[in-house]
């Protein structure tokens, strides 16, 4: 395993008095490695920004420790800790040009001018904005203000690269060529990069490893296909995938060789025993509620299925979206292909074991992922 | 459509003229009286055709009024080069105080930091003999009433408040994440207040300075009580021209020129960094 870039140990923050304020980070950890790019995704307001300003040293650590290749640094001054940032403001330096903004990234580091030109000549390149290195900040968009404010960080030889928002606002289309250039150009030179962000797709497109944030407290921190397969709890489950997680709650009752989920409106769900291993038919048998999740691609339609009743049926194009009356709630259903169903029409239902996700009733933990436990 | 228009620009016309000749005559009229000798501008009916004088201005300039009472020694000059030493000095002094001051207030919100920026301001508040009587004895015990240390010092009731307000409304429109960008670039805070913060809030110290400067041109009151004649601006310092045979209108139209100038002077330099003020609009987001 390579080199710890980055260790977040025990980290709170209060705004206002510890304890009292508004406690915005709980008792965060995390590790991360040298070349690693992680994700720190979530909602408004989730802590991924008070985090990201934390270990930029812009906000003050409450409680714990931040450690940058190995040294303590949650008191130093933001000098003092070779990062580099993106900010979601751009923030760019307004009597300078776009040129000037990023080669004064590299101010500090001493290089000759020709180095310097190259480098900004190269990033340039990278994020497009080679025809607007000439113009004040005030004169271009909000889309090319971002990729200079990003230009100016990417440039940075730094121990770490905090991007907050840093795509937020180019259009889809260049959005989606330079999340690929990005990712090259960090892993190329073997760079570490934190980037905050609500939108999952950039996660999953850029990051080794996301960290869903939820009320100040990392809910999961694991690779993309994980936190999609294996989701730790009930919000990761509902928050990562698009469109969302069906859930339901639902009660369990099981004999010798059966397991039942009771949902509401007299829905019954049976399995075979065999269809979840011995210990996850140990741990749902321990509760009377829980609450089972299933993706809308993984739901199956055909014979021996429970009764729905469609009530939304949109193709998009490339797929077809089936919003369905099930259970007292809307089961989604995402198709590859078009199809006829009419609204109002009955479609039967099957939930395969293996693609069901349950969840303890009250924690909201994961219990089991197909047949294994979680 | 044509019609109405150009009646509406007609009338426009003669209300920003009326407007202008309200405001502008009795400056006008002044330039006028600077050039005339006290017969003159006491004629009835009053009269823009004479025989312009310089008497006025040269007898501001080498200090002898020559009046039907007899000579008179008058210290205009004196008095315009303390009303220059100290606006510019409390200015200066207030901009070295104040600018860092309303930076920590704009930036850091510490315990009582509002309580303290609104004390600062309510300077403002109280009517300067409010203050004058109690300052006046402390000034004797000090030993400081009639220096000009003493009344750059309350010069700074007058100047520190208006900058410190002003100014701190610049910084708080710079947006701090300006400032962090560059301090994480490899600078210290202090670099950035220097590299960053000030040449952002330029145009606002601008305006504040000669906001500033002003009033502390304008003020008569602390002087005149805190000061005696050879520290007296000119402000105190026209009141010479009351004396007993009559009031010298002449003398007084033209020392109000000369000490208008020096403003107006600056007034119109600055000119262009207020405006550049007004657009900084475009740095915020």
């Amino acid at each position: 395993m390579s080199e710890t870039a980055l260790l977040i140990k025990g980290v709170d923050k209060f705004y206002g008095p510890i304890d009292h304020g508004v406690h915005a980070v709980k008792s965060l950890n995390m590790d991360i490695r040298k070349g690693e790019i992680i994700a720190l995704l979530g909602s408004s307001g989730c802590g991924k920004t008070s985090t990201l300003r934390m270990i930029a040293g812009f906000e003050p650590v409450s409680r714990g420790t931040i450690s940058l290749k190995g040294r303590e640094v949650q008191t130093f001054a933001p000098v003092k800790r070779n990062v580099a940032m993106a900010f979601e403001g751009y923030s760019l330096y307004p009597p300078l040009t776009v040129r000037e903004n990023i080669a004064f990234a590299l101010k500090a580091s001493k290089l000759s001018q020709s180095v310097v030109d190259q480098k900004v000549s190269d990033i340039a390149k990278l994020l497009e904005i080679e025809d607007i290195m000439g113009r004040y900040p005030s004169s271009i968009s909000g889309g090319q203000q971002q990729r200079a404010s990003l230009g100016r960080a990417l440039i940075r030889d730094a121990d770490l690269h905090l991007l907050d928002e840093p795509m937020g606002q180019l259009e889809p289309q260049l959005r989606a060529v330079l999340r690929g250039r990005i990712k090259h150009f960090i892993k190329e030179r073997g760079l570490t990069a934190i980037l905050v962000t609500h939108d999952q797709t950039e996660a999953n497109a850029l990051a080794d490893r996301i960290a869903v944030m939820e009320g100040g407290v990392l809910q999961q921190f694991d690779t993309p296909q994980m936190i999609k397969e294996r989701p730790a709890n009930l919000f990761t489950g509902t928050f990562v995938g698009e469109p969302p997680m069906n859930v339901f709650s639902a009660g369990v009752s099981g004999a010798d060789d059966t397991v039942s989920f009771g949902l509401n409106e007299g829905v019954k769900l049976d399995y075979k025993a065999s269809d979840f291993s011995q210990a996850v038919r140990a741990e749902l048998m321990k509760r009377s509620k829980v609450v089972i999740g299933i993706r809308p691609y993984a739901v199956r339609r055909g014979e021996g299925g429970v009764g729905a009743r469609v009530a939304v049926n949109q193709w998009l194009g490339d797929q077809t979206h089936i919003a369905t009356d099930f259970a007292g709630g809307t089961m989604v259903l995402v198709e590859h292909d078009r199809t006829n169903l009419a609204i109002g029409e009955n479609v039967a239902i099957r939930l395969d074991p293996s693609s069901l996700h349950v969840f303890d009733g009250d924690s909201g933990k994961a219990i089991s992922h197909g047949q294994e436990l979680a | 459509m044509e019609n109405t228009s150009t009646l509406e620009r007609t009338l426009r016309l003669i209300a920003l003229t009326l407007v202008v000749v309200f405001f502008m005559f009795p400056i006008f009229w002044i330039f006028l009286m600077s050039f005339q000798t006290n017969e003159t501008i006491l004629a009835i009916p009053p009269s823009i055709v004479f025989t312009p004088t310089l008497s006025n201005y040269a007898a501001l300039i080498t200090g002898k009024l020559t009046t039907a009472a007899g000579s008179l020694d008058i210290a205009f000059m004196r008095n315009l080069g303390n009303s220059i030493f100290l606006s510019v000095t409390s200015v200066a002094l207030a901009l070295v105080l104040g600018v860092p001051a309303a930076y920590a207030f704009a930036r850091h919100k510490f315990k009582g930091s509002e309580d303290i920026a609104f004390t600062l301001l309510s300077f403002r508040f109280a009517p300067p003999l409010l203050v004058l009587l109690p300052l006046t004895q402390y000034f004797q015990w000090l030993g400081l009433s009639d220096t000009y240390f003493g009344l750059i010092w309350v010069y700074q009731l007058i100047c520190l408040p208006l900058i410190l307000w002003i100014v701190r409304g610049y910084f708080e429109d710079i947006s701090a994440d300006v400032e962090y960008a560059y301090r994480i670039a490899g600078h210290t805070w202090f670099a950035t207040f220097r590299k960053i913060a000030l040449p952002l809030a330029g145009p606002g110290i601008a305006a504040a300075g000669l906001l500033a400067f002003i009033f502390a041109w304008n003020n008569f009151v602390f002087a005149l009580v805190l000061a005696s004649a050879d520290k007296q601006p000119v402000t105190v310092g026209a009141l010479a021209f009351v004396t007993s045979s009559g009031i010298q209108y002449g003398q007084i139209a033209s020392a109000i020129v000369l000490s208008v100038a020096p403003t107006l002077a600056l007034a119109l330099y600055a000119q262009r960094y207020l405006v550049e003020g007004l657009s900084l609009g475009a740095v915020k987001g």
